[in-house]
């Protein structure tokens, strides 16, 4: 059994006139393996992100549905952390306190002590020893958002979840975190699904790329392995002919608007499986 | 920057001595104790009464202090009931837009209601004037901080809520650490305006119950003619006002927060 399955899921809004449904995408099935690294790369309106919050358990699919170590998601967990683009931490706590509130809440039973020191290590990992007592206000987006990345990584999720995490900072800096997730993830080992329309970072990062047609009706479209050596960086992937090739590909089919039909092996994923679902709702 | 704060410090006292200047020029040349008192004659009242301000000398003759104390020792009551009261069902429909608008109707018709109009109905049910002056206080500093809490949780960012979801907060951390301190500086805003409407309504309401209080007070002078300790107390009550008001300032600019 796949570790985390995305079964079948379909998204169906109201209509913003008020008048009939509008669905997002529909059908998208694939699977992730447990330390695996997925992105799904898609054009803005495809519901990437509103893939991502289903998973997270903050909104339910309209018909699908995700799996977690045989489970059915219904309702946002802890062993799903999510990284976002706006970095959501609390303005009013400062940089300690936003991941203390994650470390206490996942381990309740933990001394103050011993609380703080796992706070300090994660804080000092993403390279902020010093800011502990700052409030997010006075960090920059790089700043800010690598605090969010110490707090999902300090409650040692099953699933990490990150919804265009550097899309609001700056492109010299992205790239430093970038290579500092990269060095995190290898470290924890964490299995991780990532939305992004950067192209780089998701080879970068990516074991593998999920790309999607761009929506209304968007559809899962063809799932590209990245087979670039680890551990990389960007200045090594730069020159690389794979990189190259994958980098063309993958452009060329955002740019071509992602019209081409699905892959065979795409197709076989979101074929109806047959069997009854997969799950008994809600266990 | 600073010769503007100057300048406005300088346009203020020449108001404020214009206006003590045309006072008394317009009082002038009456014989004392005829027309009303000149600034002088009101001073000269404020020396006296705050020379000893809590002499209590039976239930007709108490000094200014106390009546003032009686009006702060409502307020406190009142007020603080009210103020928990309309935070705890602020946030209850804020974060439930269905009861939000479920309640809003009824919170429209008693929002306009003088707090002063529910004063029978308190003195027939409880039949204590005192906690229907403290009702009376209760009823006119509910509506604005009810107002603001339901309106500051129910627009506080989603991320946050998100966040206190996926780290399954329990309610009493989710409202301790996530949705109070989002909502505080529209919540404090609420409880500057329930605390300036309380202090207005607490005059009137203790004119109506007698006994103590700087209302009452200002009614037994008005019945004494003592005019001069009638502007006396508009002013104590006046800078009152304003020092309760800049307590709760102080409070939302600890409370304040940038994003």
């Amino acid at each position: 059994m796949a570790f985390l399955e995305i079964d079948h899921v379909t998204k169906v809004f109201p209509a913003p006139d008020g008048r009939g449904h509008v669905c997002v995408f529909r059908d998208v099935a694939f699977s992730i393996a447990a330390g695996e690294f997925v992105t799904m790369i898609g054009h803005s309106g495809c519901g990437k992100s509103t893939l991502l919050n289903i998973v997270a358990g903050l909104e339910r699919p309209s018909r699908g549905g995700v799996v977690l170590e045989g489970r059915e998601v219904t309702r946002p967990g802890m062993d799903r952390m999510v990284v976002f683009q706006t970095f959501a931490l609390m303005p009013w706590m400062t940089v300690f306190d936003n991941v203390r509130l994650a470390v206490r809440a996942a381990h309740p039973d933990w001394s103050r002590r011993r609380i703080a020191e796992h706070v300090q290590r994660y804080i000092d990992m993403v390279g902020l020893t010093g800011a502990e007592g700052k409030r997010p206000a006075a960090l920059s987006g790089g700043m800010r958002q690598r605090v969010g990345l110490a707090r999902a990584f300090s409650t040692e999720p099953k699933v990490l979840l990150l919804d265009e995490p550097f899309a609001q900072i700056d492109a010299l800096t992205r790239g430093v975190i970038q290579e500092e997730l990269l060095r995190m993830w290898t470290a924890s080992r964490t299995t991780v699904f990532m939305v992004t329309h950067d192209v780089d970072e998701a080879i970068l990062l990516s074991d593998r790329i999920a790309l999607m047609t761009p929506g209304p009706e968007a559809r899962l479209a063809e799932i590209v392995p990245v087979k670039l050596p680890r551990p990389r960086t960007r200045a090594e992937l730069l020159d690389d002919p794979e990189y190259v090739r994958l980098r063309a590909h993958v452009l060329r089919f955002l740019v071509e608007g992602g019209r081409r039909p699905p892959t065979p092996e795409v197709q076989a994923l979101a074929a109806p499986t047959g069997r009854a679902p997969t799950l008994v709702r809600g266990r | 920057m600073d010769s503007e704060r100057g300048r406005v410090v300088v346009y203020a006292a020449l108001l404020g001595l214009a206006g003590l200047l045309a006072w008394q020029a317009a009082v002038a040349g009456r014989p004392a104790g005829q027309g009303l008192p000149g600034p002088v004659a009101v001073a000269r009242a404020a020396a006296e009464m705050l020379a000893d301000p809590f002499y209590d000398r039976g239930p007709n003759d108490k000094g200014v202090g106390l009546q003032l104390l009686a009006s702060l020792r409502r307020l406190a009551v009142g007020y603080l009931a009210a103020s928990v009261a309309a935070i705890l069902a602020g946030v209850v429909l804020g974060l439930s837009p269905v009861l939000y608008r479920a309640v809003n109707p009824y919170v429209q018709i008693l929002k306009p209601v003088s707090p002063l109009a529910w004063m029978p109905l308190f003195l027939y049910t409880i039949r204590d004037a005192g906690w229907a002056a403290v009702l009376v206080i209760f009823m006119s500093s509910l509506w604005p901080t009810l107002a603001n809490t339901a309106f500051g949780v129910a627009t506080i960012r989603r991320d946050y809520l998100h966040v206190a979801a996926i780290l399954q907060l329990p309610w009493r951390r989710r409202l301790l650490a996530v949705i109070l301190p989002a909502a505080a500086p529209a919540i404090v805003a609420g409880l500057r305006i329930s605390l300036g409407s309380a202090w207005v309504a607490i005059v009137a309401a203790e004119m109506l119950i007698g006994g103590t209080g700087i209302g009452y007070f200002v009614w037994n002078e008005w019945n004494n003619l003592a005019l001069t300790s009638v502007i006396f107390a508009i002013l104590a009550i006046g800078a009152i006002g304003v020092l309760l008001d800049l307590a709760l300032a102080g409070l939302g600019r600890r409370l304040a927060y940038s994003e």
